[in-house]
């Protein structure tokens, strides 16, 4: 294990408005491991990943990717590093004018400047990657299931082979089997590119298939950190009512009678 | 209660600032990105087509019939005092200076500006712009330039044709229904029409098309709120647009003719 972390987070901090969203997160993610960040809906989670790739501008604090400051960074140099990452969204967002084929290639064609033809011929290589046939290519996103747009959006992501893979929620919508498909699909991508991944997910069984290490994002902040394997036998209280899904325990839900 | 009323005031006064500021901004951002590489050519013409082509035949429409209401209300007027002669004058010029450029403007508007903004504003509320972020897309080169520029060179393209037809529209009414011979029409026409009246119309529409772009992809780009923000976004796109259409045709009449 090297002693630079690939992505190094100290002191992070997001609110919009009034609302903190992410109030001084601290988080070390080394280059190789496969990270899953657990959370409840609106903790932050999916507005940590958005720091990360520079979608959204933080207040305070840093991150450092493989030694790189974001902070101030701009152009050309926001996008080098912005190239470094593979994406796949909560609901795939795929571009709904474009075949799947150009869905998949579109960052080969924006980074790589090779031709419509060669694109092609890379995508539908992707796609066998991800367990998707060649007639698939020509269809549109909305002709496709959910667990396809899902496999799409991963076939996307892995495209222009990043060394560093998030993932926002990839089981959310997706019946258990199709989920430990798109798990099974995801580690085995991480794998055979050898990339860092992070995921975002609050599904248990899906953390414990994609990561190596967890993490817990709590009322802004990292709460608590481990191997994947203990996720249900943590020792924090919290973290143990979380990933239980009990009523009773020290989180308290705003739930209006 | 006075306080209270200066206090919204005030607000009001400067969401509006603040509303200007952005748009300026983000209308600034989009015309950097038109000139400045890399270019995203079938965005490009998938825009003018959009634009250009299939907007014509709303706005043929709007424009012969304009130009047909246009003659049958002066010669109302006109015949009062016997000048039904300036028939020809009024329509060429009413077409060309104002109703061309205006008409199209405001059909392009609530046509091509809804659409700008129902699709970007989509794409934004379903992460479609965030995603071609991390695609190593910038979203404003790849979604906004192309449309700011395809409607900016496409509606004055449209407003020649608006402006043949609304003529062609008078011509017809004028002949067949009031009786004009219609040589003389076609030469009051031509002799009254000034390269000045055209050229101010294709001007007007250069900025037209640019309003209209810029406030789709605008309320599109910044939607917010899933189904709901991007009906809103749509709206305002229609009418900011329509309002600044009028607006600015004032403006540009008053540098172009104001004596």
């Amino acid at each position: 294990m090297s002693s630079t972390p690939l992505i190094r987070i100290r002191g992070l901090k997001k609110a919009f408005g009034e609302k903190v969203v992410l109030d001084g997160v601290d988080l070390d993610i080394e280059a190789g491991t496969s990270l899953v960040i657990i959370g409840g809906s609106g903790s932050g989670k999916s507005v940590l990943i958005k720091c990360l790739l520079g979608l959204i501008p933080f207040d305070a604090g840093e991150i450092e990717v493989g030694g790189v400051a974001l902070s101030g960074l701009r152009g050309r140099q926001r996008e080098a590093v912005r190239a470094r990452f593979g994406m796949l969204f909560q609901n795939a967002a795929l571009f709904d004018s474009l075949p799947v084929w150009e869905n998949v290639a579109f960052g080969l064609l924006a980074r790589h400047q090779i031709s419509r033809r060669e694109a092609r011929e890379a995508a539908i290589g992707v796609l066998a990657q991800v367990g998707l046939a060649a007639d698939v290519a020509d269809l549109y996103p909305a002709e496709l299931s959910g667990g396809m747009q899902k496999r799409v959006g991963l076939a996307r992501a892995i495209a222009a082979r990043p060394d560093i893979l998030c993932f926002d929620e990839p089981t959310t919508g997706l019946d258990p089997i199709m989920g430990a498909i798109i798990d099974g699909l995801i580690v085995d991508c991480v794998k055979r590119l050898g990339s860092t991944a992070i995921a975002i997910t609050h599904d248990m069984a899906s953390a414990q298939r994609i990561g190596d290490r967890a993490a817990m994002l709590y009322k802004g902040r990292i709460i608590w950190e481990g191997a994947a394997a203990d996720l249900l036998n943590s020792g924090n209280p919290i973290v143990d009512q979380f990933t239980h899904g009990r009523r009773e325990g020290p989180i308290q839900m705003d739930v209006r009678r | 209660m006075l306080l209270d009323g200066v206090a919204a005031l005030g607000r009001a006064t400067l969401d509006v600032c603040r509303f200007a500021g952005r748009l300026a901004l983000f209308a600034l951002e989009g015309l950097s990105h038109i000139v400045r590489p890399p270019f995203y050519g079938r965005m490009f013409l998938r825009a003018l087509i959009e634009v250009g082509y299939f907007s014509l035949p709303v706005v043929a429409l709007t424009a012969i019939f304009t130009g047909m209401v246009l003659a049958l209300q002066s010669y109302t007027g006109f015949s009062r005092f016997s000048a039904e002669g300036a028939i020809a004058n009024v329509v060429v010029l009413s077409m060309t200076r104002e109703l061309g450029p205006v008409l199209a403007g405001l059909m392009v508007a609530g046509r091509v500006g809804a659409a700008m903004a129902a699709e970007l504003g989509t794409m934004r509320v379903t992460d479609q712009i965030d995603a071609l972020a991390t695609l190593s897309t910038h979203p404003m080169k790849y979604l906004v330039a192309p449309r700011l520029f395809a409607a900016t060179l496409a509606l004055p393209f449209l407003v020649v044709i608006a402006d043949i037809l609304g003529v062609m529209g008078g011509f017809i009414v004028a002949t067949a229904k009031l009786g004009f011979n219609p040589y003389v029409y076609l030469h009051n026409t031509l002799t009254f029409m000034q390269t000045e009246d055209v050229v101010s119309g294709l001007v007007k529409a250069a900025v037209f098309g640019f309003i209209v772009a810029l406030m789709g992809c605008f309320q599109g780009y910044n939607s917010r709120g899933g189904a709901e923000g991007v009906g809103s976004a749509t709206t305002a796109a229609v009418v900011n647009a329509s309002v600044l259409i009028l607006a600015f045709d004032y403006v540009l009449t008053e540098m172009f003719f104001a004596r």
